[in-house]
């Protein structure tokens, strides 16, 4: 499996200013019917962009402006991510081309699951975050640049800002290391554990005769 | 040092804790479902590995699954490959599986515990954000992304860092007709949906310790509406008496032991939160969402909120953005606003007890004209034991529509769904945008709520009902 591998971007970015974007938003649950990671661009803020008869809304969604078209970073309202555990949201991310989400914060399980993906979730605080919007927003191309191996962001104004990031997760995207790689060379810690904690459940066992409902 | 419930688990399923790492937490119970699985079986046969441990995982079919009679075949042909592929993924991998049309399927969250899988002080994941669920029973159970499931499939164990702690202290005595879900949806409603965020709720306090297992399961389950990936209740002997006798319990001298090991999993009187909360029962009225998320609702007495009222400029305009949503108008009561469907089912309502709540207010009475309603049991179990008691002919007799088991219009990826702009009361945990359907409109409440809702077509206060007040 190739792991993700992140490293030092450059883009302009596109301002959505709402907070507590939910998952069911930037996909919708109809488009969890695949088996597969393909094809999910589509699906990304669906019914924010399209009618119910699959025209593109006018006006556009920002995502579909076309002074924001190409853009790789997103820059949202706090809480991101929030509700559904479906890792088909940074996928859908990832398919149309977004590699960074700048926000004040970010629900847990979408935090975990971008980071998985080599989605930035990156954390700013209030006042970057407004001056990030404004700049999104302006008329100028204002272009951000974000370096993962040194957590910085560089909006050309005034002092890169290092936002935080956990160290483990940096280490393995700089290096492009894979996650369930690095559990299992643990291997045998966790056979160790395993017999040393005998649990009281089986699922194979046929079930008993018992009180269900 | 004093432990929470939550340190106490944790502790005890650590693997590995190398420094500058996450923890390896070994988990206990793996449940698996159709949607988020997939792709997660893919990378298992891409890198060439075996589940490690198929006796610590099960499998159902729920998300995707049609609630229409099972000798008809699945319509949808993107839902039928997706549960042909979860039967094919199970048989390929040698994980237990109760599949469409088998005795106990069922919703993820509701199998676990009936059949006795779900045990106080397990760790237990499912790809999915309502695994909180699990922790009515004391347990540290939460949802995860695909690439997790791909991860504790290959390994039986999670990378993760230790969430803080939130203590949800809820003293007093629930009023008649005020329910579980109301207790939860009074929480999300004063914590916001990120009040939880990067903690793990305890839940406590009398009015919790007066909740049967199913009412804290209700509570546990809409955690992940407040932002915290689990919540949890220390096992007590309501626990284990719902426990006792289930197909995967321990039996015998196993019991006993368990029993004894189960009783040692309760805060210490000193341990430290990070974060707490204190909610008082007694002043709790029926909740009822008006917004797309379920942190705006109000007590059913209330008003909707108004944007002009409101000193932040961006919570005035997700508010604004929510009415114009949800086409309410600012500071109209909540009472008597109509709605167009009921639905009753859900991992968060869709249990036996639940059912029979909506069946005590319905018995003997029929629905409001021209308005739609859905009964789903949350199992096949939970089905046929309705089916014994006589609750599926209150609820066709009122003139609703009794289902066969699965999330249903919960997340609507399987037919059952709103029509644009329609309106639903619902026992569901979201109210998100298009939700329960494209353009589709959510109130979010308890089975009594939506119950007394359905006799009139419009909002109504459970309280007013007898039976309701009985419940």
């Amino acid at each position: 499996m190739s792991a993700p591998k992140v490293g030092r971007f450059t883009s302009a970015a596109i301002p959505l200013p709402l907070e507590n974007i939910d998952t069911d938003q930037i996909v919708p649950a109809r488009y969890l019917k695949v088996i597969d990671k393909a094809g999910l661009a589509e699906a990304l803020f669906r019914d924010w962009r399209f009618n119910a008869d699959d025209t593109m809304r006018i006006p556009p969604f920002v995502l579909d402006e076309p002074r924001y078209r190409g853009r790789s970073i997103l820059v949202a309202g706090e809480n991101f991510g929030s509700g559904s555990s479906r890792e088909h949201a940074p996928w859908a991310l990832l398919a149309f081309g977004i590699k960074a989400v700048i926000a004040t914060s970010f629900a847990d399980i979408f935090k975990n699951n971008a980071l998985k993906n080599g989605l930035l979730p990156i954390v700013v605080p209030q006042d970057l975050h407004a001056q990030l919007l404004a700049m999104a927003a302006g008329d100028g191309a204002s272009e951000i640049t974000i370096d993962l191996a040194a957590a910085t962001l560089d909006s050309g104004a005034g002092a890169p800002y290092h936002f935080p990031i956990d160290v483990f997760n940096q280490k393995m995207l700089v290096q492009g290391l894979d996650e369930l790689d690095y559990v299992r060379t643990h291997s045998e810690e966790i056979a160790a554990y395993e017999s040393a904690h005998p649990r009281p459940i089986d699922t194979r066992s046929t079930p008993a005769e018992g009180r269900t409902a | 040092m004093p432990k929470t419930i939550i340190d106490k688990i944790w502790d005890e399923h650590v693997v590995s804790a190398a420094p500058g790492a996450p923890a390896i937490l070994a988990i206990d119970l793996h449940l698996v479902h159709e949607v988020t699985s997939p792709q997660a079986f893919s990378g298992l046969r891409a890198r060439g590995l075996p589940v490690r441990r198929p006796d610590r995982t099960v499998a159902t079919a729920d998300h995707s699954v049609p609630t229409t009679p099972h000798d008809l075949p699945i319509a949808d042909q993107a839902a039928a490959n997706q549960v042909r592929q979860l039967e094919q993924n199970c048989a390929d991998f040698g994980v237990p599986l109760h599949g469409w049309g088998s005795a106990h399927q069922g919703i993820v969250h509701v199998i676990g515990p009936e059949l006795g899988l779900t045990q106080p002080g397990s760790t237990i994941v499912c790809g999915d954000s309502h695994t909180a669920t699990h922790g009515a029973f004391g347990a540290l159970a939460f949802g995860i992304g695909t690439s997790e499931v791909e991860m504790v499939l290959a390994t039986q164990c999670l990378l993760q860092r230790k969430p803080k702690s939130y203590l949800v202290r809820v003293d007093g005595q629930l009023k008649p007709g005020v329910s579980a879900k109301d207790i939860i949806l009074a929480l999300i409603a004063r914590i916001g949906v990120g009040g939880g965020t990067g903690h793990i709720f305890e839940y406590a306090g009398s009015a919790i310790r007066a909740l049967s297992m199913e009412e804290r399961m209700t509570i546990c389950n809409m955690s992940i509406e407040g932002g915290a990936r689990a919540g949890l209740i220390a096992p007590d002997e309501t626990t284990f008496a719902y426990l006792k006798g289930r197909p995967h319990a321990p039996q015998g001298a196993a019991w006993e032991k368990s029993v004894d090991y189960w009783r040692t999993l309760t805060s210490d009187a000193d341990a430290r939160y990070d974060k707490e909360i204190v909610i008082d029962a007694d002043a709790l009225e029926p909740m009822v969402t008006y917004g797309t998320n379920p942190g705006m609702g109000l007590p059913i007495s209330g008003r909707l909120p108004d944007p002009s009222q409101e000193s932040d400029p961006v919570a005035a305009r997700a508010l604004a953005n929510a009415l114009t949503y949800m086409d309410l108008t600012a500071g109209a009561p909540i009472l008597g606003q109509p709605v167009n469907t009921v639905f009753i089912g859900s991992c968060t309502n869709g249990r036996i007890s639940d059912l029979r709540l909506a069946a005590n207010v319905l018995k003997g009475r029929t629905i409001a004209p021209g308005l739609r309603l859905m009964v789903v049991p949350g199992s096949t179990d939970v089905k046929r034991q309705a089916e014994r008691e006589g609750l599926d002919r209150i609820f066709r007799a009122a003139g609703g529509d009794w289902r066969e088991a699965g999330c249903s219009m919960c997340i609507a990826m399987n037919g059952d769904q709103l029509a644009p702009g329609e309106y639903a009361i619902s026992t569901s945990n979201r109210n998100f945008e298009g939700r329960q359907g494209k353009g589709g409109r959510t109130f979010l409440a308890s089975p009594l709520t939506a119950a007394a809702t359905a006799l009139t077509g419009r909002i109504t206060d459970p309280r007013t009902v007898e039976q309701a007040r009985q419940g």
